[in-house]
Parts: C-alpha cells; structure tokens; sequence
C-alpha cells in the first residue's frame, strides 16, 4: 500500500486534495438536479474518504513533526502562507472528518427534504473548512477555516433546523464568533511580537514558535486563545449554545457539530495553547481552572443531563460532559493524559455521532423526541435496540468499547498529576450510568403501549450501512487502540516535552533572583530561548 | 485427551501436584479458545435472535402479543441455540479440564501467561491482552464452565416456552465470556473488562423481560449500584499504575512488597479495590442490588447472581492476596464487612416469603462468609466456599426454578394470576417433586454446614481460621475478631433456620397451591433435574477435596478416611505463599485454640451438631405452624417481624437520602443553575452589547445573515488582496 501511495507521489497532493475536493463537490451538486444531489454528496464524500485512508499508510507513525509539509506563498506583504501539514494529532481528526461527513450525508437523506442542493453543498463545504481547520500549519489560514465552519454551520442549523431554528443559529454564531475574536487579537499581537524579533512578518506555525513571550504575555495570549477554544468545546460554563444548537440542528448538522467541530476546540489546546504559551499551560492557576472546569463539566452535565425530557438535548449535555475528559487528559499535561484524550474525543465523535444518528432515526419515525413519548420498542425494533444500546455503552465507556480506552487513559494521566481531581472525576463513571440507562430504558425496555410506538419500523438496510461501521469500529477500537496510540504517540510526546522544557527554563530563570544584572551570559540566552524548543 | 485426564486424577487422589514430576512444564491447551468460544455462541445466537426478533416484531406490529412464559413452544427457533448454547460451554468445560488436568500434572511455580496482542500502550503504560493460566484461575475455569454448562443444560428446559429463547442463550453466552476474562486476564485492567462485562450481562438478564417495568428498573438498579463499586476499582487501579507503573499481576505482586507494611499507599489500593469488590458481590452497604436481581430468569440467578459473578469480588481479595496481606486495616474491613453481611443478610432472610429472595439474601450473607475468609487470610478457604457454594446454591437456585417452573404451570392451567414464587402457595411439593425435594435437601444441609456435606467443610475452614487468626500473637485488632467469630458461628444458626424454614414449607406439610393446580403439578424434565443432580452430588462430596488436616485426623475424617486432606489449600500455595509469609514475619503463628478454648475439631463438632438441632428444631416448629396461602394470608407484622420483612427499610432510606436528593439537584442544576444563571448571563451580556450599541441591532432583527455574509465576504476581500 504504502509503495502504491509513493508511487502516485500521495503525500505531496493528498492534504490539497482534501480540502480542495470538496470545494469542487459543492460545485457540482449545486450544479447537478435536485433529485441526484444527495446521491452525488455521498458518493463524492466517499470519495474523499476513501482518499483520506490513505494517509493511513503514507504518515510516517515514528515521526513528530509536520509531515506531507508544503508551503505556498499566498499574501506576502503579511507573511500569510498557504501551507498544510499533519501530524500524529491532526492525522485521526481528518479521517473522523471525511468517515462522519459521509455517514452525515448518507444520515439525511430522508430528513432533509427541501433545498436539498444547497444543503449538500453546504455540508461538502463545511467538510472541506473543517479539513482546513485540521490541517492549515499557517496561523492565519487556520483562522480563515475555522472561522469559515461557521458559515455553513449557522445556514444548516438556520434553514433545515427545528421550530426555534433562528433563535439556536444566532446563538451559535454569537457565542463562537465572540471567541474567536478574541483569538483574533491573540494572533495578531503574536504576529507582531513575531516582527519584532524575527525581523519579518509571518503567520507561520513553526516561525510563531519560535516567538519568545514573557509568562505574562503567555498568560493573556493563553487567555484568548483559551475562550475562544473553550466556547468550541464547550468548557463549562461556556456550554449553553451547544444544547440549543443541537437540539435544533437537523440530524447531519448535530452529527458534524458533535462528531467534528467540538474537536476543534480541544485540537486547538494541543495545536495552540500547549506549545505557543507553555509557561502560561502549565501555570498551577492555569491547570486547576481548566482542570475543574473539565471536572464541573463531567459531573454537571451528567446530572443535567439526567432529567433533560428531550433524548436529543440529554445527548448534547453529554458532549460536554465527555469533553470535560478531554480536557483534563490534555492538562494533565502527560503522555497518557493526552493520548487518552485523543481517544475520548475520535470515541466522542463516533459515539455520540452514532447517537445522534439514532435519535434523528427514530425522530423520522414518530416526529417526537420526547423520551417519555416512547417505550417497548426494542420488541417492534431489535436491530435499532440493539445498536442503540451498544452505541449507549461505547458512550458512558464500558470496557471492550472505545469510550472506556479513552476515559480510562485520560483519567489515568490526570491522576498521575493531580490525584484529587481524577478521583472527582471518575465519579463520572457513575453519573453516566445515571443519565444513559434510563433513557435506553424508557424508550426501548418497559411496556410497548402505544399505537404508534407499536408501529415504529425497524432499520432499514441504509440505516444500517450507517450504523454497522460506528458499531464496528467503537468495539474495534475498545479492543485495538494501538494502531491510533502508537501513531499520536511522538507528536504527543513532543507537545509535552516541549511544554516541560519550557517549564524547566522558567523555573530556572525565576530562581535567579537578578537575571538581567548577572554577568552571566547564559542567563540572559534562557531568558530569550524562553518558551523555545 | 481422556487418558491424561485419567492419569491426573489418579495424581489429584496421590496428594495433588506435590507428587508430580518436578521440573515439567505446563503446556496451555487452547487457553484462548476457552474465550472464544461463549463468544462466538454470543454471536450465533445474537444474530438468530434479531433474526428471530424482527420475525415476532412483525407479529406485534399487527396487533399480537408475546406471549411470555405461555405454550407458544417455536421449535425452529430454538434448535439451533439449544446446540450452539449449552454446545460452546460443552467446548469450554473440556479444554477448560485438559489443562486442569496439564496442571495437575506438574508442580507449576509461576502463572503461565499467554499473550495475544498488545491492548492500550501510550508509552508509558502498557497492557496486554494476555491470559493468566494459573492455579487459581483454573479452579475459577472449573467452576464457571463446568457449573455455567449445567446451568445451560438446565435452561434448556426452563426457557423452552420463552419466545427469547435465542436472545437468553446470546447474553448467557456472552455473560461465559465476560466471566472468562474476569478470571483469566493477566492484569487489573483486563480483569475490569470482564468486571464491567459481566455487570452489562447481569443488566441484560435480570431485564430480561424488560415488558414488565419492575424488571427493567431491577437490572438498571444492579448497573448503576454495581458502578459505585467500580469507581473503586478504578481509583485502586490508579494508585498502582502510580506506585508500579504498570497493573499486570505478575509484575505488581512481584514488587508488592516494596510497600511499606500498614502502609497508607497499600491500604488504600486494598480499600479501593474492596469498594469493587463490596458492589460486584453484593455487600454492605451495597448489598441491595441482589435481592432486586431475582427479577431475572432463575437459571440467572443461579450462574450469575449465586454461582460466578458475585464471587468476583471474593477472587479479586484472593487474587490480590499479597496487597491485602500488606494491610492489616484493609484486611480487618474485609473481615469486618464480610461478618456484618453474613448476619445482617441472615436475618432478613428469616422472614421473607418469596423462595427466590431467600436464596437472594442467603446468598449476600454466605459472600458475607467468603470474605471473611480472605479477610483473615485464609485465601484457600474463601476460594474453598466460593466454590462449593457455587455447587449448593447454583442447586438451590436451580431447584427453586423447577418448583417455580411447575407452580408457574399450574396457575397457568387453570389461568389463576397467583404469585409462582411465594412459599405460601407451596407446601407438600414433595409428593410432586420427589427430585428435586431430595437434591434441595442436599443443597441445604451443605449449606446448614452438616457433617459431612460440602458446606460443613469450608464453612468451618472460615470460621475456625478467623479464631486461629485473632489469637495469633501480633494480630492487630484480636478482639475484633473474636465478634467477627461469634458473629460468623450465630449466622451460621440462622442459615440452618432459615434454610430448613424454606424447605418446610416449600416441600412438607400440606399443599397450598389450589385443588385444581395441585393436580398439575409435576416434576421437571430430565433436562433440568439430571443438573440438579450432578449438583446435588457436587455439594455432598465437594467438600472432600480439603478436608482440614486436623479434621482429616479425627474422627470427623473417618480417622483419615476422606483421600484428600487440604488438596485445596496445597493446590493454590503457590500463589498464596507470599500472602502468607508476609503474614507470618508480621503476625507471628496462628492461634491453635479458639477464644473460649478448645481445638478445631471441638469447634466444628459443636458447630455441625448445633446446626443440626437447629435443622431438627426448625422441621418441627414450622412444620406445625399453621401456614396459609397468600390469598387467604391476612397477619400484620409488627415489630421486629416487620422489620425484618421489609428489609429494615434499607432500599427506602436509600431513596428518601440519596436516589431523591441527587434527582432534586439534578433539577435544580438544569433549570435554575444552567437555565436562570448561565444562560442568563449570556443573555444579560447580550443587552449590555445592545447597550454599546455595538451593530448589534442587526442580530436582534434576525439578520445574522448579513454578518455571516460580510464575514464571508471579508474573507474573499483578503483572498483576493492576494492577487494585487
């Protein structure tokens, strides 16, 4: 495989190429006949899916740098370089892109029933942002693209959202667009500072590293990167767009919303926060919010989540509860820590995408989400029953599932850190069963009572095309993460030993009680390198 | 394959393995096939059942009904599961007893691990999944594949008439697996699969006629409580990651002493891994999932809920000897915990009236024993109990489903809503179920402890071992157990009360089923007496494999008579030899009289007989009762009788303090915190913006569009800035 891709020179078009064929599928499906777009929004998507396994084969696991790099000049009075690359982090968040967006597209085809080209070209779109978002190694680019997911977003939940569809699409963008603007401001006085020293104006990653940033510059700089990540993924209590969004958002769009662009907040901790602001990332005030932000996260929501009436809203409670694991994998500032959390979040994604999936099912079926609506249907559905529970168990994390890898390694890392919150933490175990197991239980086990509950059809062979690869790869990965652990394993590692580095210079500057005065020369090269490699 | 079986078993009867050869090597026989194969019954019989399923959804989708528990016998559909089911434990059983009988065949030192892939590494955590061949996984092998065999054999006859026939083989099937792998994983990790799998099975099959309300709220109960206690596990398994980088067994034990002795560290890990071990196996205060767990079909019951999975926890103590041997504290809550279940369970048992929910509470209190066992580090004779346990109250259980099984059919008849389950409505089955009255009988004077049924001997193991333990000369807290001693001798009156009691009026006296039921009732099919009585034959001879030497000796031993004096205990030295030498360096040499005085033999002498008074006592007394079914039953309790009977209102206090509160904060989070003050906020932030007056009067006319389409239109500007 890996001398196929080599000699079809993959690596130098293959991160092109995924952004770049979606953009040319939007235009194809809006040129195409209303009653072939889906079809074509499929079958491009799998394409592009089928491109993207690619890179399976042609990363270099060993390596933790940016590979299948390339740069091209794009506005060079302001630095701004069009240049991709993919590391072990980025590697499993472009194929959970690509894998969910098909299964998206093939989840709508009966719920979406109008405007069905532009829905589909909207969700090529969004597909080919996110793809950017994952891949752009230019700070400035990463902007644009992230920035740009908004737009298609804010038009799916918008138009072929619920009743208060206007109400939850203004939210989303308010609450997303007032992060980002935030960051905005960080990336710009980075590239400033990034003038000043450097000498030349860049937006590009690696050049940005190299920026040395007093621990107070660290702090700010981390605060804006920070809310404007935090309001993706959510963090509590930044969380509130997130239940109203989802529960508005057609199927699809809660799919990718879940699946996808909540990653891109945590992705952007690792990508941005750790290694641009490590002094800042590991500050003990730093770590304890965000760390008890996650644990608030996990427990809060687990209970609110328990007694929401709507099964879509009490699935969206648990995102935030699953991605308070996360978050505190990744400050846990540790290589389990962060592994585990990389897990949590490709688990999320396929689990609670399944979810949504089932629920926007079984939505198509009796046109209510109301848990106490429902009852017995496991007897009329078994195949439904029978994915739902699985996709239930791979979500609260039992163990054979994805969910419990991910959970376990990430809370494992947190307790090698900070014990007392790990233990908090892990409380969750329990809340999950508190919220999950009555919900199953109230729609699919007790009595079958009603006439239209008894009447509710079992799945389709699409549907289950949809659902037989979330399934299989929630147990396959519960059983198997290695392949995934050992390919995220260098870049991780080399996110914390640079965060460790620059906490060793730190420590070390800080016990100098007069840096600046002492002859000694070497001091003041770790003063510069501070923050360095 | 038969012939080394036979040579082991004539190895087994010439003193176990110390005869054998020393320096061979234990060849594992498809030890990954044992796994397998339940799972791949789990799949077969998954997929005939949604197969099966969507066949009877469309039936109730036109209006029919399941009929459960009804004549609605399909034979089509239940050929296959009825091969493939009780066929893969078949498969199990026999490699499971090929390598029991490689075992016994050579004096094997270390565990033999197998390893198949790599599961989790991260870099600096590692865990295979890899399994453990050693001696105490393979009596833990024995024990589920050849009792779980039984139980599906038997379950051939109770389900036939179930139309999820094939759906009850698939998680029985898949329970087998889970179970497996709790007890042949080779580190804290893996066992957690199997400990959180059987927990899932539970869940499925005490909700396994999830119609009835009652029942699905019974096995979401078991789940929820059994994860307070896998919390623990967690935590523990945290703590040795922390301590030893790694939570494989070898590698932990081997460097478990490293620990400080007493330390906080390891009493910790103990406490923690004991919090697991008190929610899986069901003891206080965690307790009240079991009882709720008769929900399920009673063959479940009797693997699950008797047999197999509520001893997890007593394996995992056992398992971890040499950690709980470390702690003296932790040790002392095992014992401590155990003795307090075994009497509190006993007592409630005394006046319940479901024949099931005896057994429910007969079962927490005789766990309530096994940890008293591995609390006072007699590791053998709380392996000892577990296992003839699993033979006398899988019998029970199983016995009790027959009776249930022909009661059920008798209301059925005459088409009487009657409760199946109550004693009550029982009386006089022997006339009409003479084998499984007799094997029963068996069951209960081995649980009763009776010289010299199966019972006798492990129980009195465990009782004797905690007086030896409290007298030794350095043991921490003597005079607690000198109460956990007593304790465990006044219990073991009440198991022989309140099993006798069962007995009475389930079989003697006169029958209170109803004229025209009565005339239906009838003994089970050979499918489910023939388990009865292979069982029955395990729990009178069963305790004959570790007969205490001093036992052996007198005149209980038939002065050396029975052939295998402490097999057992020999048998898993090589694992409990470190437990035990730590225990030794520390507490100095057990006791060899008991509190008040007298030796071992005194003791179990005064024990069987008063046991046996009681049992004779009981027949009388509750054979002259005047007892009446439930339709014409109107006592009110009062009193400790009522007390007793409503289960000291555990379940309610439960409710009232912990279940309710936790839902009123749940409420109160969602729609004053999240609600009022979050979002809130968010809007009062909103109007400030208004306020400033910073464009924001275009959102609030609904027009988000026009910034969504300047800020695509911003992004083009800057594309094409580009170009110039």
């Amino acid at each position: 495989m890996t001398a196929l891709l080599e000699s079809l020179g993959y690596s130098g078009w293959a991160l092109h190429a995924l952004i770049w064929l979606p953009v040319l599928g939007v235009g194809l499906v809006l040129w195409a006949d209303e009653a072939q777009a889906k079809i074509l929004a499929f079958w491009w998507s799998i394409g592009v899916f089928v491109l993207s396994l690619g890179l399976w084969w042609a990363f270099d696991p060993t390596r933790a740098d940016m590979q299948m790099v390339s740069t091209t000049p794009w506005i060079e009075a302001w630095g701004v370089s069009y240049s991709l690359g993919i590391d072990g982090i980025s590697l499993f968040m472009v194929m959970l892109t690509t894998f969910t967006t098909s299964l998206a597209i093939l989840g709508s085809f009966n719920y979406i029933q109008k405007r069905e080209r532009a829905f589909y070209a909207l969700m090529l779109l969004l597909e080919a942002a996110v793809i950017g978002v994952f891949v752009a190694t230019d700070v400035f680019l990463f902007y644009v693209f992230f920035e740009l997911t908004l737009v298609p977003m804010y038009f799916i939940v918008g138009i072929w959202g619920g009743e208060r569809r206007i109400y939850a699409a203004i939210k989303f963008f308010l609450y997303t667009a007032f992060g980002s603007l935030l960051m905005l401001v960080g990336i710009l006085y980075l590239f400033a500072k990034a003038k000043l020293v450097l000498g030349l104006p860049t937006f590009a990653y690696a050049d940005l590293l190299q920026v040395p940033l007093s621990g107070t510059e660290q702090l700010w700089l981390f605060t804006a990167f920070a809310l404007a990540f935090s309001v993706k993924v959510p963090l509590f209590p930044l969380h509130t767009w997130l239940p109203d969004a989802h529960v508005e958002a057609p199927t699809p769009g809660s799919v990718i919303l879940a699946a996808v662009l909540l990653k891109m907040g945590t992705y952007g901790f690792l990508r941005f926060l750790l290694p641009l602001f490590p002094v800042a990332a590991q500050h003990p005030t730093v770590v304890t919010t965000m760390l008890v932000l996650g644990v608030i996260g996990i427990l809060y929501t687990a209970w609110v989540a328990a007694v929401q009436p709507d099964a879509k809203k009490l699935v969206a409670y648990t995102s935030v509860a699953h991605m308070g694991f996360v978050v505190l994998g990744i400050f846990a500032l540790n290589v389990n820590g962060i592994q585990g959390g990389l897990i949590v979040m490709i688990s999320h994604g396929i689990s609670t995408g399944a979810l949504f999936l089932l629920l926007g099912m079984l939505y198509e079926r009796r046109h209510t989400r109301t848990i106490a609506e429902f009852g017995g249907i496991a007897r009329v559905a078994p195949w439904f029953a029978t994915a739902f529970v699985i996709t239930a168990l791979a979500s609260i994390g039992l163990p054979g599932t994805s969910g419990f890898v991910g959970e376990f390694l990430a809370l494992l890392g947190t307790f090698e850190s900070h014990p007392t919150i790990a233990f908090i933490a892990t409380l969750g175990v329990i809340f999950a069963a508190y919220y999950m197991l009555p919900m199953v239980q109230t729609v699919f086990f007790n009595k079958l009572e009603t006439d239209e509950n008894r009447q509710i059809k079992d799945l389709s062979s699409r549907e289950m095309v949809i659902l037989a690869p979330l399934c299989a790869l929630m147990i396959l990965i519960g059983w198997h993460p290695t392949p995934l652990l050992e390919r995220m394993e260098p870049s991780v590692r080399a996110v914390i030993e640079r965060v460790e580095a620059a906490g060793a210079a730190d420590a070390q500057a800080s016990f100098d009680p007069t840096p600046d005065a002492g002859p000694d020369v070497e001091d003041d090269g770790i003063q510069v390198t501070d923050g360095d490699e | 394959m038969v012939s080394g079986v036979f040579a082991s078993l004539i190895a087994l009867t010439q003193g176990g393995g110390q005869a054998a050869a020393e320096g061979a090597h234990f060849e594992p026989f498809l030890p990954g096939l044992v796994v397998l194969l339940p799972l791949l019954g789990f799949l077969a019989n998954g997929i005939l059942a949604l197969r099966h399923g969507r066949a009877s959804a469309d039936a109730v989708r036109a209006g029919g009904e399941f009929n459960l528990g009804g004549p609605d016998s399909r034979p089509s559909t239940h050929t296959l599961p009825t091969w493939i089911g009780p066929g893969v434990m078949a498969g199990a059983f026999l490699i499971t007893l090929v390598n029991f009988g490689r075992m016994l065949g050579v004096h094997l030192e270390a565990p033999v691990v197998v390893h198949y892939w790599t599961w989790m590494a991260t870099g600096t955590f590692t865990v295979d999944a890899a399994l453990q061949l050693d001696q105490l996984s393979m009596i833990m092998m024995m024990i589920i594949t050849g009792v779980g065999f039984l139980i599906h054999v038997f379950s051939v006859g109770y389900m036939k008439e179930d139309p999820g026939y094939p759906r009850y083989f698939a998680y029985l099937n898949l329970f087998v697996f889970f179970m497996l792998v709790l007890v042949m994983g080779s580190s804290y990790a893996l066992m957690f699969v199997g400990w959180e799998g059987v927990g899932l099975c539970s869940y499925l099959l005490i909700g396994f006629w999830f119609a009835d309300r009652e029942k699905a709220d019974a096995g979401k109960k078991a789940f929820i409580v059994n994860r307070i206690g896998d919390v623990g596990f967690l935590i523990a398994m945290f703590l040795l990651y922390k301590a030893f980088h790694t939570v494989d067994f070898v590698p932990v034990f081997a460097e478990a002493e490293t620990l400080a002795y007493g330390g906080a560290l390891v009493t910790a890990i103990t406490l923690f891994f004991f919090l697991g071990a008190v929610g899986k196996s069901a003891q206080m205060p965690l307790y009240v999932w079991l009882p709720d767990a008769m929900a399920g079909p009673t063959p479940v019951s009797a693997l699950i809920h008797a047999a197999t999975m509520v001893t997890a926890g007593v394996y995992l103590v056992a398992r971890s000897s040499v950690l709980f041997a470390l702690s003296p504290v932790a040790s002392a809550t095992v014992a401590g915990v155990g003795a307090l279940t075994a009497l509190f369970a006993a007592t409630i048992a005394l006046k319940q009236n479901d024949i099931k929910k005896v057994l429910a509470y007969s079962t927490v209190s005789q766990l309530g024993y096994m940890f008293v066992g591995v609390g006072v580090g007699a590791y053998a004779a709380g392996v000892f109990h577990l296992m003839t346990h699993a033979f006398f109250k899988a019998l029970l259980f199983l016995g009790s489903g027959a009776v249930i099984h022909a009661m059920h059919h008798a209301y059925h008849s005459t088409h009487r809503h009657e409760d199946a389950q109550d004693m009550r409505n029982m009386g006089g089955l022997k006339a009409y179920m003479p084998i499984t009255w007799a094997t029963m009988w068996v069951a209960t004077l081995a649980i009763a402890g009776i010289w010299p049924f199966a019972g006798f001997f492990s129980k009195d193991e465990i009782i004797w071992q905690t007086a030896a333990f409290g007298g030794a000369a350095g043991a921490p807290f003597p005079t607690l157990y000198t109460i956990y001693w007593i304790i465990a001798l006044a219990a073991a009156m009440l198991t022989a009360f309140y099993m006798t009691r069962m007995m009475v009026m389930t079989f003697h006296g006169t029958n209170r089923t109803g004229e025209a039921e009565a005339k239906q009732l009838h003994e089970a099919p050979a499918t489910m007496w023939i388990p009865l009585a292979v069982l029955a034959a395990l729990s009178a001879f069963g305790g004959w494999i570790n007969v205490p030497e001093a036992i052996q000796n007198s005149f209980l031993g038939g002065m050396g008579a029975f052939p295998m004096s402490e097999w057992l205990h020999h048998w898993l030295e090589p694992l409990t030899a470190q437990a035990h030498h730590i225990q030794e360096v520390n507490l100095g040499e057990l006791s060899h009289s008991a509190p008040f005085g007298g030796g071992e033999v005194l003791w179990a002498v005064l024990s069987t007989v008063a046991a046996g008074v009681v049992v004779l006592l009981t027949i009388r007394t509750v054979g002259r009762q005047k007892i009446v079914s439930v339709a014409e039953d109107t006592t009110e309790l009062t009193g400790i009788s009522a007390l007793l009977y409503n289960k000291y209102y555990v379940d309610e206090i439960y409710d009232r303090f912990i279940v309710q509160p936790i839902i009123e904060a749940s409420r109160f989070c969602w729609r004053v915190v999240d609600a009022r003050i979050i979002d809130g906020t968010v809007n009062a932030v909103g109007l400030v913006s208004k306020g400033i007056g910073w464009g924001i009067s275009m959102f609030q006319t609904g027009s988000v569009n026009t910034y969504a389409f300047i800020l695509t239109v911003g992004v083009l500007v800057i594309l094409g800035a580009s170009l110039f």
